[in-house]
């Protein structure tokens, strides 16, 4: 077993202030979406979503230009090789305590389910999300008036969107109880490194 | 005002709305705890600065809140300035006028065109030209005058008029031989009186109290109206003020503040909370700032035409009609670029008027059937009520009975502008339920909305139609006598001496309406039955300062929002499809479970099997 430094600074910096700003969203959202929950109060909770939907533009156009000039992209080009491996593992093996199936490495992060989870997100939810909320919120910058009745079918889509990643949120969290140890994968990515198994080959150091 | 905070009411989606909730705040504080570990862990992170340090946690900037303090003293915008005449140099107006058109005819001795003026106008033929020319296609008749008028509070003119008409802008319209020719039946003091003396008696057709009929006055219901020293009255005549103005207009209905909802004798001096633009000790706007005049025609009788469109924007000056809010405020008039969003389909009056009948009660219902039940006396009686520690009446003989409001939330309907009226003459429908035609049992009345709600106004506009806002109004409701079988509303006679079939003296419905309609020379069966009707009133008056003005959830909230009756839009906060959210819980519900079923799992298979 050796540490290896599997995530970048930038790479955590990212996935921490998206993490953050998700949730931030979402508590926001679901506050102007259901009400009576007063946390902010519908006006606070507009003005804070708007301003970190921002926010969170930003961080994307850092992150794509990140994933593209890094080559990070690839880490989520899907594959089939040990999908059912790792579906397996999820519902059967794991009770057996057998080993992870998938080494994690710095030149690939992701297990097979977490490839294609994680390009779903980047590829439809995120998207959905980010362009139904701008189309929401300036709808009356084209669509007052070019599409009447826009309106709410874009609300609904970013609602749906919303849930998904609710959804994906418990499910991701739950998951990194899943590691070496309890927390071995959530301290890995906050400080990047994790211990692997060592093997002959030459690893990737920073 | 009402404080909005006491009335927040538990939401129905609040145990959904929870059950998402408590996850993202769990969520959150993890992930607080992490990101706090993170940022402590990139001080000690040994890898090269190879990545710039971008921190984007400033919010991107909005438009600085700037607070601009008018000083009411730099705007000029009604401020008197010295008239050039001094009226009490004039020979002519100094004299012992015998009656109001002898001054009149001294005052148009200088300003020879004023009568024929103010005769060309709806404050001298007292119908809205919009509602003359519906009536004229509908009816396919010329109308001379107000006849043909009504609404639900003391229902019609004909054969009231000396009640009815000491409102109206002349003197003498008792009956209809009135001369609507004669340039000095017009009333100029009414408008132009700057002593607060000149006062026009209750019930003689416009006529103030004469000193040489009445010299010690002539009593009305308790109270002895002086004569007027109509000499000292013109020689200080000057521009109309919200005073005059209100001498009547603060009246409507028959009492102070009954009609309207959003005007009574406070915005004679009004507190800055109650009108932001009149208040005396704010930028002091007079009726007129608004409600522009030329040629004696002062903008804004009637809603039949929309005041200005919203490519009309004009600026003081440049167009004659300021009464849209917009004409200086623009339709971006605030900081706020989401604020501005809703001026497309709200008016301004939406959120400007948080409340109507702010200082003084308005009628919301007039039930005429209930009257003429008299006291043990035999004599007609009144009963009062107190709405909010103000007295009011609820009851009396001549007028049944009615039900008022204070400081409450208006009603909201689509308005482009354009208002429908039933005459009398036209055929109603008594058979539609109100409520299939969406006119509803209000907070403040008593209507059965199973019953027929007949519409005497009409403000026509939809979600649909671009060209409707969103308005307040206040609904005034109530029954009123109607001809069964010609299916028509009626005129009932009123006032009168008794003998005359006036209703007041006589308390005989049937006499009462005979004389009515025989006087307005309609068909009427003989046979009456009373029949509900409702008539909107926009309201455009005590507008608020900002501070005041309706805040977002109290229309954005799923339920209880002060929008709550509208439809055909989708309102964020308010609108949502229960199948996403009911569909959306559950994904979550499944995460969680079967996050929770996993682990458990793990857990026991650990036990069972320790390796």
């Amino acid at each position: 077993m050796k540490h290896e430094l599997i995530y970048s600074r930038f790479n955590r910096f990212w996935h921490w202030t998206q993490a953050m700003l998700v949730v931030l969203l979402g508590l926001t959202g679901f506050d102007i979406h259901f009400q009576g929950l007063d946390l902010f109060g519908f006006e606070t909770a507009v003005m804070l979503h708007r301003r970190l939907a921002w926010v969170f533009v930003v961080l994307i156009a850092f992150a794509i230009f990140w994933h593209f000039t890094t080559s990070q992209w690839r880490q989520y080009l899907p594959t089939r090789q040990f999908l059912l491996t790792m579906v397996r593992f999820y519902l059967i093996d794991i009770f057996r305590h057998g080993p992870h199936p998938v080494r994690k490495t710095a030149i690939a992060k992701f297990n097979p389910l977490q490839k294609l989870t994680y390009l779903g997100l980047k590829v439809l939810v995120i998207p959905v999300l980010v362009s139904s909320g701008f189309l929401y919120y300036y709808y009356n910058q084209w669509g007052a008036s070019l599409a009447p009745t826009a309106l709410r079918p874009i609300a609904l889509m970013h609602t749906v969107a919303a849930y998904g990643l609710t959804a994906f949120m418990c499910a991701h969290i739950y998951l990194t109880t899943t590691g070496r140890t309890l927390w071995s994968n959530i301290w890995a990515m906050i400080t990047g490194w994790e211990l692997t198994e060592d093997d002959s080959e030459p690893t990737v150091t920073p | 005002m009402a404080d909005f905070d006491d009335r927040r009411l538990p939401s129905r989606f609040g145990g959904r709305g929870r059950f998402a909730m408590t996850a993202l705040v769990i969520s959150a504080a993890g992930l607080t705890a992490a990101y706090g570990m993170f940022v402590a862990s990139t001080a000690a992170d040994q890898s090269p600065a190879s990545m710039p340090a971008t921190a984007p946690s400033q919010p991107v900037s909005t438009p600085a809140q700037t607070s601009t303090t008018i000083d009411p003293r730099t705007i000029s915008v009604h401020r008197p300035s010295n008239p050039t005449a001094d009226h009490t140099r004039f020979e002519i107006l100094q004299q012992d006028f015998q009656d109001g058109p002898a001054v009149t005819a001294a005052c148009l001795t200088c300003h020879t065109e004023a009568s024929a003026q103010v005769m060309k106008t709806s404050h001298w033929t007292w119908i809205c030209p919009g509602a003359r020319k519906e009536l004229e296609q509908r009816q396919g008749i010329e109308v001379g005058k107000a006849e043909h008028v009504i609404n639900n509070f003391c229902i019609a003119l004909g054969s009231n008029e000396p009640r009815c008409t000491s409102c109206h802008i002349g003197y003498g319209w008792k009956n209809t031989s009135f001369d609507f020719d004669n340039p000095n039946l017009v009333d100029c003091l009414i408008c132009h009186d700057t002593t607060r003396t000149y006062k026009k008696f209750p019930t003689d057709a416009g006529h103030p109290v004469y000193a040489e009929k009445y010299p010690q006055g002539r009593p009305f219901e308790g109270k002895n109206w002086p004569p007027v020293d109509l000499k000292q009255v013109a020689m200080h005549v000057g521009k109309p003020s919200r005073y005059t103005c209100g001498t009547c207009h603060f009246f409507g209905g028959g009492g102070e503040g009954v009609k309207h909802g959003d005007m009574d004798v406070t915005l004679d001096q009004p507190q800055r909370d109650l009108d932001v633009h009149m208040s005396h000790q704010g930028i002091d706007f007079n009726c007129t700032t608004c409600h522009t005049t030329r040629d004696h025609k002062i903008a804004g009788r009637c809603f039949t035409i929309p005041p200005m469109g919203q490519d009309a924007v004009a600026r003081r000056g440049i167009e004659a009609n300021l009464l849209d809010c917009q004409a200086c405020h623009t339709d971006a008039p605030h900081v706020s670029a989401k604020l501005n969003d809703h001026t497309d389909r709200l008016a301004c009056q939406t959120c400007h008027i948080p409340s109507f009948a702010r200082r003084k009660a308005t009628k919301m219902w007039w039930d005429w059937e209930s009257a003429g039940r008299l006291g043990p006396d035999g004599k007609a009686l009144t009963e009062t009520v107190e709405v909010k520690g103000e007295k009011v009446s609820s009851y009396d003989s001549k007028k049944g009975s009615f039900i008022w409001a204070r400081d409450e939330w208006p009603d909201y309907v689509w308005f482009n502008g354009r208002v429908g009226h039933t005459f009398i003459g036209d055929t109603i429908d008594d058979q539609t339920p109100g409520r299939d035609l969406g006119r509803r049992t209000g907070r403040f009345d008593r209507l059965d909305d199973r019953q027929t709600v007949v519409p005497i106004n009409t403000l026509h506009g939809s979600a649909d139609d671009r060209g409707s806002r969103i308005w307040p109004v206040k609904i005034h409701r109530g029954r009123q006598p109607y001809d069964v079988k010609n299916k028509t509303l009626v005129v009932p006679k009123l006032f009168g001496p008794p003998g005359s079939g006036a209703y007041w003296s006589d308390f005989d419905w049937g006499k009462s309406i005979q004389a009515g309609m025989a006087y307005v020379g309609q068909p009427y069966s003989g046979e009456y039955g009373f029949i509900q009707t409702q008539m909107l009133w926009p309201l455009a008056h005590m507008i608020a300062p900002k501070e005041h003005a309706v805040r977002c959830e109290e229309c954005h909230r799923p339920e209880q929002g002060r929008l709550a009756s509208l439809t055909g839009f989708y309102m964020p906060g308010r609108d949502r499809s229960d199948l996403v959210d009911d569909a959306g819980l559950a994904m979550i519900a499944v995460a969680l479970g079967g996050a929770a079923l996993h682990g458990l799992l793990r857990i026991l298979m650990g036990r069972r099997n320790p390796s």
